[in-house]
């Protein structure tokens, strides 16, 4: 077998592990065989290009994959589960960053020009690989930098709290976008379309922070699992570049995987893509003000008072939101659930799919208190449970159990809540009335079958096992 | 698992096509939309309580531009490439090794018993 063959068959191999990989993931007991199928998937791929002909020097290699993988080992141990969010989205943004220096580096080459420069000016060639490395300029640009503040959101640089909002921000980025399309369509004219490429990679790193710019809050899932599959489809377009068919395998299982996500992140809200990255969510004229919503029909309680509450009960379900996350309060979490297990008491978790600030996120961070994954429940399945729930415990969430969602003209009309107002009690731990991110007021606070719990997350739960564990 | 078979002949031929100038972007097409199809396939079926490990492992996968990279790093004949190459090198091992590592950290806590 020559060399090339061996080459190619070990990407096959790479190819099929990566599959096999995402197969594991299907249940949380094969998963962590599946990460590592795909990880030996990834070192087949590698070992067996640095065999290739063209590889002349190790030198440079060496050097890239220490520095490199020391940052990324260092990343991976020392991250706390909550801050999960923000390093895939810094990982998104490295993906996307390599794709376009890779593409740039092939188009370096004069090699890969030949046919344009025998063209010469103004004869459009229709060359797969360039157009594959315009994309992958293109699109990894857009991820590295719409990655990158994404991430900077998400770390709460004081900054970036506040999008940076002025009129005519989205005739910019239609500005932006077309004249990515025409530097893309020139380039095809052009005989030594370098310049042109590094052009467009500077246009699409404007494009993609302003496209980011506006988002924020509840709505980073969405763009968190969109910025996922664009990494997957530049590393799809740089396959095309190079014709390598793990590239492009691999890119677009990466691509279809975030598109998925995306997808489902965006149903849960009953937005469209579209309304999410382009819109603004206001409130609307159906929605009330906070003072006709709340107005003197809010009651306060106290950890004794939820203590006993928990007492008479049988049945009880804790709805963590992205409050939990920032109080770290999953671990005090924990210990209560357990504590209401030892009195007899059932205890399960409710997970809306937007809870946290990316797909799963809150899944994990129980995961990390060492909550049972069986005790975790989707919307779907524990919502017809509410009825028969004596204390449901809310944590940190907001428009996910805001019942004005029923109202189809309201801001959030539409979106799928958690029911938890069809309990017999409903205790809701929050610092204040302050509304969600859609910033409306929730009627659930001022139901009759709801208490407030006016307190820090973490200080709250601790505060209820004590006086659990004394009444 | 027809699907996967499925693609690995496609892959095959997008690679033996390689070499023939003419076909290597149909392969390529081939590959990418049965890839495209079997992801659809798969990931559907992975339940939402792994989404977060789903989204930095195929991160990680994605990092497969690390080959691409190290074919440009390891060209000596041109330091603008190889530069740029070494660049990229970094970024997709900072991917795959911190994508694989962490989301390993975060499958055991899913797996481990009390």
């Amino acid at each position: 077998m020559d060399q090339t063959t061996i080459i190619a068959l070990a990407y096959l191999v790479a190819a099929v592990l990566f599959i096999l990989g995402l197969k594991g993931l299907t249940h949380p007991r094969t998963a962590v065989r599946g990460n590592l199928l795909g990880a030996t998937g990834m070192l087949v791929a590698v070992l067996a290009t640095l065999i290739h002909q063209d590889v002349i020097s190790y030198t440079l290699i060496i050097v890239g994959l220490v520095i490199g993988g020391l940052i990324g080992a260092v990343l991976a141990v020392k991250i706390e589960m909550t801050a999960m969010p923000e390093l895939v989205a810094l990982f998104n943004g490295f993906g996307g960053g390599a794709s376009v220096f890779v593409a740039g580096a092939e188009w370096t080459r004069p090699e890969s020009y030949e046919v344009m420069a025998a063209a010469g000016w103004g004869t459009p060639v229709f060359d797969a690989s360039m157009i594959a490395a315009f994309l992958a300029g293109l699109i990894g640009a857009v991820t590295f930098w719409g990655s990158l503040l994404a991430f900077c959101k998400l770390r709460e640089f004081k900054k970036f709290k506040k999008p940076w909002v002025f009129p005519g921000m989205q005739a910019l980025n239609i500005v932006l976008g077309v004249l990515c399309l025409v530097l893309l369509a020139g380039a095809l004219m052009c005989p030594a379309p370098l310049g042109v490429f590094w052009t467009l990679v500077i246009v699409a790193s404007v494009l993609g922070w302003f496209l980011v710019n506006p988002i924020g809050g509840a709505d980073m899932p969405v763009v968190i699992a969109l910025l996922n599959s664009y990494s997957g489809l530049a590393a799809c377009a740089t396959g095309f570049v190079l014709s390598n068919s793990v590239l492009i395998i691999a890119g677009s299982l990466v691509g279809a995987s975030g598109l998925i996500l995306t997808n489902i992140m965006c149903k849960a809200m009953n937005r469209s893509l579209g309304n999410v990255l382009f819109g603004v969510l206001a409130p609307t004229e159906s929605d009330a003000t906070a003072d006709e919503v709340y107005g003197g029909r809010v009651k306060a309680t106290s950890a004794e008072e939820v203590a006993m509450l928990y007492d008479n009960a049988r049945r009880a379900v804790i709805v963590p939101g992205y409050g939990m996350a920032v109080a770290q309060a999953q671990h005090a979490v924990r210990d209560l659930g357990d504590l209401l297990e030892s009195r007899g008491i059932e205890v399960e978790y409710a997970i809306h799919p937007v809870a946290g600030r990316m797909p799963g996120h809150m899944n994990v961070l129980l995961a990390e208190a060492e909550v049972p994954y069986e005790k975790l429940k989707e919307m779907d399945a524990i919502n017809p449970s509410f009825a028969q729930t004596d204390v449901v415990l809310v944590i940190g969430a907001n428009d996910v159990v805001n019942p004005v969602a029923r109202n189809p003209k309201s801001a959030i009309g539409g979106m799928p809540i958690l029911d938890v107002d069809k309990a017999r009690t409903v205790v809701v731990v929050k610092r204040s009335l302050s509304p969600g991110f859609a910033g409306i007021p929730n009627p659930l606070f001022a139901a009759d079958n709801c208490l407030m719990f006016f307190a820090d997350g973490k200080k709250a739960v601790l505060d209820l096992i004590a006086a659990v564990k004394e009444g | 698992m027809t699907m996967t078979s499925f693609v690995l002949f496609a892959a095959e031929a997008g690679r033996g096509a390689a070499d023939q100038a003419v076909l290597p972007l149909l392969a390529a097409l081939t590959v990418f939309v049965l890839a495209i199809f079997v992801g659809f396939e798969i990931i559907t079926k992975i339940p939402p309580t792994l989404h977060t490990p789903l989204m930095s492992g195929s991160n990680a996968i994605s990092g497969i531009t690390l080959v691409g990279a190290l074919l440009a790093a390891g060209h000596g004949n041109q330091p603008g490439v190889a530069i740029l190459g070494t660049l990229a090198v970094i970024l997709a091992t900072v991917n795959v090794v911190g994508g694989f590592l962490v989301t390993n950290r975060m499958l055991e806590m899913f797996r481990r018993k009390r």
